[in-house]
């Protein structure tokens, strides 16, 4: 077996493996290497051809492909290492790193730290459980993405797209755009999980309907995709018996969520938290082995890859200090608990004192859409402050700053965080 | 001439659905807005909606068929599927540079259509 050594091992060469790079390198590390299994470096975003990426990042709209020339171009000035065509088989919880590729075989990477940005993949039919004919023509949204924008081919002439998010309202626009009719967006949910802007640019302005609590109950067709039942769904999600009806189609994208991609993570011994799916993490976006690191989708799904960069930066700069061992623990330990209304908080936990540290982000997503919402964050029973937010919508991350000197003189050691209804 | 028409405000994530009356090519009222930006956009998107469209070009001898591009500024909405019809009428030949321009001046917007990534020769 090939052997090879590096301070850092970064898997995954999306936007999160390169801004968590480049943040290392500033930060001192010179000996760093990123490996993806992909031809090329950039992740998602290459397929991700539309424009709305940036804004809170560069201050300017740019599309995902500009996006991720930006942090390849910042990786190759600074000459660090890429393994591209490489496949991460295994991370041990001692940092040995086994790959292949077909240039160099199998790999053995000995690293003294590693940083987990493998991202996330989409859910399937049958994680949905979709029951009907296995016919070609069912595909994933980011599947059919991939297809389109960067291979040239059409997946079908005439769609319904379930699933309202971002992507699946992306996917609408984009096929429409190519020339296919799309029938419909159907939603489970009584409220899209996707932008307002996204609803209105990508669906209204070519008359696409979106229909909200409906889901498709079952596939029909015997090689190819005929058409699909769709019925009304209750409060509780379940089909309406009687309200269901077809849509003739031989295209069906499913674009009905995103998982974390954590099979490496969890080989490792590093715990995940079950409502991200992701790992569990400190600020510093360790895991909880010493010197394993995770950012971006692999830790919890982003909706703005402008976040993705921030949390990374965080990540890299942390495998820094850890590498020149300049991590001190705290004396006491602070959990981060999601309370009413919130999904999940991510950290989940405060362990560590870095110097010059003015304050620890927390990123959560709220439970439910909600108007005129205000968010406490509790020192055990105390107010510490409290935020206004005109509009919560689970679709969009929320960012809360816990400055340092509130986090010194919390009395607990715990920091709830909870969206209650209407400001006080 | 009168007008009547729902038009949502895409300005913040509130996503305020705004009633617009139009008497005579003027704005007469808006409702439903929660902030003055409301307004601002009604007008904008009643008499000039534009958009920034992103799509992809042929590309001959390069590492993928196709190359990512958008209209460098928006263009008016009403010209987004022309467009689209004439960008694929382009076939570029690789290597292609973030920012070359795959059309100048399209449909005599004068906004140039743009490569949106480097894309290296086979
Ligand atoms: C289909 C889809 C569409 C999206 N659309 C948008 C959008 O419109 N706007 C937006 O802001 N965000 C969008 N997102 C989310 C956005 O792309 C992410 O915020 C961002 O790309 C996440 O970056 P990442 O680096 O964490 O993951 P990714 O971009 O997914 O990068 C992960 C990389 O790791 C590599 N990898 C994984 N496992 C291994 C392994 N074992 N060995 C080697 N390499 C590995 C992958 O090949 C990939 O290149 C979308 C996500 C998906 C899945
Ligand atoms: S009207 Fe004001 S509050 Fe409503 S969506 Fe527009 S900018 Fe936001």
């Amino acid at each position: 077996m090939n052997k090879q050594s590096y301070d850092l091992v970064v898997v995954g060469g999306g936007p999160a493996g390169l801004a968590a790079a480049q943040e290392a390198y500033d930060q001192g590390v010179r000996d760093i290497l990123i490996m993806e299994r992909d031809f090329e470096l950039g992740g998602i975003l290459q397929q991700c051809i539309h424009n709305g990426f940036g804004l809170h990042f560069f201050g300017e709209e740019l599309t995902g492909p500009e996006y991720a020339q930006r942090f390849m171009e910042k990786v190759a000035e600074r000459g660090i290492d890429i393994k591209l065509d490489t496949m991460v088989l295994e991370v041990t919880p001692d940092k040995k790193v086994y790959a292949v590729n077909s240039k160099e075989g199998m790999l053995e990477i000995d690293a003294k730290a590693v940083v987990m940005a493998m991202g996330c993949r989409e859910r399937t039919r049958e994680a949905i459980g979709i029951p009907g004919s296995r016919v070609a023509g069912v595909f994933s949204a980011g599947t059919a993405q991939r297809y389109i924008n960067m291979e040239g081919y059409m997946p079908g002439k005439k769609v319904v797209i379930l699933g309202s998010g971002d992507i699946g309202l992306i996917m609408a626009r984009r096929m429409h755009l190519e020339g296919a009719e799309v029938e419909a967006v159907l939603e489970l949910l009584p409220f899209s999980g996707g932008l307002t802007r996204n609803i209105v640019q990508c669906l209204d302005d070519f008359d696409i309907p979106l229909r909200l609590s409906q889901t498709v109950t079952r596939i029909h067709g015997k090689e190819r995709l005929e058409g699909v039942s769709v019925a009304k769904v209750d409060k509780n999600l379940k089909p309406i018996p009687g309200s269901e009806y077809y849509i003739e189609c031989d295209t069906l994208l499913l674009s009905v969520g995103l998982i974390p991609e954590n099979e490496l993570s969890v080989a490792a011994g590093i715990e995940l938290a079950s409502v991200t799916g992701g790992p569990i993490v400190n600020e510093c976006r360790e895991t909880n082995i010493n010197g394993i690191f995770a950012c971006g989708n692999v830790l919890h799904v982003h909706d703005l890859v402008d976040y993705v960069t921030e949390e990374s930066k965080l990540a890299g700069k942390a495998a820094a200090l850890y590498l020149q061992d300049k991590i001190v623990k705290r004396d006491k330990e602070i959990n981060i608990i999601a309370g009413d209304n919130i999904g999940y908080i991510v950290p989940h936990k405060i362990t560590e004192k870095i110097e010059e540290r003015k304050r620890v982000d927390l990123y959560m997503r709220g439970k439910r859409p909600m108007e005129n919402a205000q968010i406490l964050v509790m020192d055990g029973d105390k107010k510490l402050f409290a935020k206004k937010e005109r509009f919560v919508k689970p679709a969009e991350m929320i960012s809360i700053p816990l400055p340092e000197k509130m986090i010194e003189q919390l009395e607990g050691s715990t920091v709830e965080v909870k969206i209650v209804e209407g400001g006080e | 001439m009168e007008d009547k028409v729902m038009i949502t405000c895409v300005s913040c994530p509130m996503g305020c659905d705004l009633n617009v009356e139009v008497i005579d090519e003027e704005i007469k009222k808006v409702e439903g807005n929660r902030c003055p930006r409301g307004v601002e956009y009604a007008k904008a998107e009643y008499f000039n909606p534009t958009r920034v469209l992103p799509t992809t070009a042929k590309v001959k001898g390069g590492i993928l068929p196709l190359v990512p591009v958008k209209t460098a500024k928006p263009i008016p909405k009403g010209l987004l599927e022309k467009a689209m019809r004439e960008i694929a009428k382009v076939e570029l030949e690789a290597p292609v540079k973030l920012g070359d321009i795959v059309i100048k001046n399209v449909l005599d917007t004068g906004v140039d259509v743009v490569a949106t990534r480097d894309l290296a020769k086979k």
